[in-house]
């Protein structure tokens, strides 16, 4: 008979490697907050859509939720995502492509704080700040008003019936940024709601950060001290990416030149100057490509400096002061180059770990802590120190500890 | 030190068994009759390699003149996935196949007498 019949083994515990890095690395001593980790709520529409706001809308999300079920209905309102996460069956997920003991487990909390909290604590994770999943490229969605719908159901559902089940979990606002009144009105909606500690813009979309449009929503975001972060995600219809015919070529471009778009416009145009208040945060799209934007527009702006008179300084000045988050944290063989990446974006005080837990390509805390160049303070601050400041968490250890055991 | 790890005709080629010898936890398989026994720690992140499953490696298929013909699997050079991220190895070497100066911690394997042992 062939091996292959054998591929595949039962696990218990498919993070528990992880769980013996933390305990072997004493997390237990300082905060590990993980600034964006991801639960599906493409399964949970059946409980999101009796948020809508009665009308026509909900009239449809629920004729979609009836017809399809819970998961079924996510294709329906949010839209499908081509995708090869996996692999073809590579990578196992427990509770999306693998059962385990979890799956079955007993337990009064939505099943996504639960298996969120059980990641967190074989990572050694103290906070993690949760988004969705298929929402990610909601912001492609041709009715605007399906966004600003569906977001804010989605947001009133996830603060009152998810994040009071634990404090440990928080969420950044998803933005229905199509709509800049609407999504003032989130702002205004959110900003004091426990829980959240931040807003957030799906970068894949296609809107120009810089419109006068936005002015109020910036300045009221500055306003609540919260930072404003950019998820980046890939979308295979874009025209250029339609040319890529693998998974593993349009998601390395993908995820990194949709924030490079939004960044460039947002220094550009001199947003650092306008909210010099506002805390960004630029999320998902790895580390490679800030040096690489930091270069090219400075080059750029040296020569064609009338063309951005607002700027005060060199582009790559106002990108050392904006926050990203590490994960896909692209390890070369040269590992100079990370170093000089972390050196050049100021790691130490701007960077902030980020498992993206359980999409594919996550990064457990060791990324961070096992690198040769930084020293126990600078591992602390980007695993949890910098985030902490950011986003007003207190930074005492609450997590249980993780041991051996 | 010599670790016993079961009776050999126990194992079906595929068939595996994960022993914890003093705390590391070591794969040991069973392909084309032999043992090979790796670390569970992949050199990635450190996930456990050896709970990852079996893919034939894929092969792509060029024509005489360079057009690509097609790509297929290859069952004769079985793979070992890390079920974290996908990295690939060879199952019988444990060799990475993206960069071959990338291995598993590998384990001499000794067959005495119809039991299988590490030398861990
Ligand atoms: S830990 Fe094995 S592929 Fe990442």
């Amino acid at each position: 008979m062939s091996l292959y019949t054998r591929s595949r083994i039962p696990v218990e515990n498919t993070l528990l490697n992880a769980r013996l890095q933390a305990a072997d690395r004493g997390y237990d001593d300082f905060v590990v907050v993980d600034v964006d980790a991801h639960h599906y709520e493409n399964r949970a529409w059946v409980d999101i859509v009796p948020y809508m706001e009665d009308g026509p809308l909900k009239q449809w999300a629920e004729s979609m939720v009836k017809r399809g079920g819970g998961g079924g209905a996510s294709a329906a309102l949010t839209g499908v995502q081509l995708g090869n996460q996996e692999v073809g069956g590579r990578i196992i997920r427990a509770g999306r492509n693998f059962s385990d003991p979890l799956d079955t487990v007993k337990d009064d909390r939505h099943p996504d704080v639960v298996r969120m909290l059980w990641a967190m604590d074989q990572m050694g994770i103290d906070y993690t700040v949760m988004f969705p999943t298929p929402m990610l490229t909601l912001g492609l969605h041709p009715q605007v008003e399906v966004e600003v719908a569906l977001a804010r159901a989605y947001c009133r559902w996830l603060t009152r019936e998810l994040l009071p089940q634990d404090d440990r979990i928080k969420t950044m606002i998803y933005l229905p940024f199509n709509d800049p009144a609407e999504t003032l009105k989130m702002v205004h909606e959110f900003k004091d709601v426990p829980g959240v500690v931040g807003f957030m813009v799906t970068s894949v979309r296609h809107r120009m950060v810089h419109h006068n449009d936005y002015v109020p929503v910036y300045a009221a975001i500055q306003e609540t001290g919260k930072p404003l972060a950019f998820h980046a995600a890939y979308n295979w219809t874009e025209p250029s990416m339609t040319q890529l015919n693998k998974f593993i070529s349009v998601h390395s471009l993908g995820f990194t030149t949709c924030n490079m778009i939004h960044m460039t416009n947002w220094i550009i145009n001199g947003l650092p100057e306008r909210f010099p208040g506002l805390k960004v945060l630029w999320i998902e799209s790895g580390l490679a490509w800030i040096p690489f934007l930091m270069q090219r527009l400075d080059n750029e702006y040296m020569m064609r400096t009338s063309e951005a008179p607002l700027l005060k300084k060199l582009p790559s000045d106002y990108m050392r002061d904006m926050y990203f988050s590490s994960q896909p944290m692209e390890r070369h063989k040269n590992g100079r180059a990370l170093e000089v990446t972390f050196e050049m974006i100021d790691a130490p005080n701007r960077l902030m770990y980020s498992s993206d837990y359980p999409h594919w390509d996550y990064d457990v805390p060791a990324v961070i802590h096992d690198l040769p160049f930084l020293d126990d303070k600078a591992k602390r601050q980007i695993l949890g120190g910098n985030a902490c400041e950011a986003f007003g968490l207190d930074p005492t250890v609450v997590r249980k500890a993780p041991s051996r055991g | 030190m010599k670790v016993h790890v079961g009776a050999a005709a126990e194992f079906e080629e595929g068939d595996r068994r994960i022993i914890d010898v003093k705390g590391r936890r070591i794969g040991v398989f069973r392909v084309d009759g032999r043992f090979a026994a790796y670390l569970n720690i992949c050199p990635h992140q450190g996930g456990p390699i050896c709970e990852g499953q079996y893919f034939p490696q894929v092969e792509a298929v060029l024509g005489a003149d360079g057009t690509l013909v097609t790509e297929r699997s290859n069952p004769d050079r079985p793979q070992l996935v890390c079920p974290w991220h996908g990295w690939e190895y060879d199952l019988r070497t444990g060799v990475m196949v993206a960069d071959e100066q990338i291995r598993l911690r590998t384990y001499e394997t000794v067959v005495e007498d119809g039991e299988v042992y590490v030398v861990a």
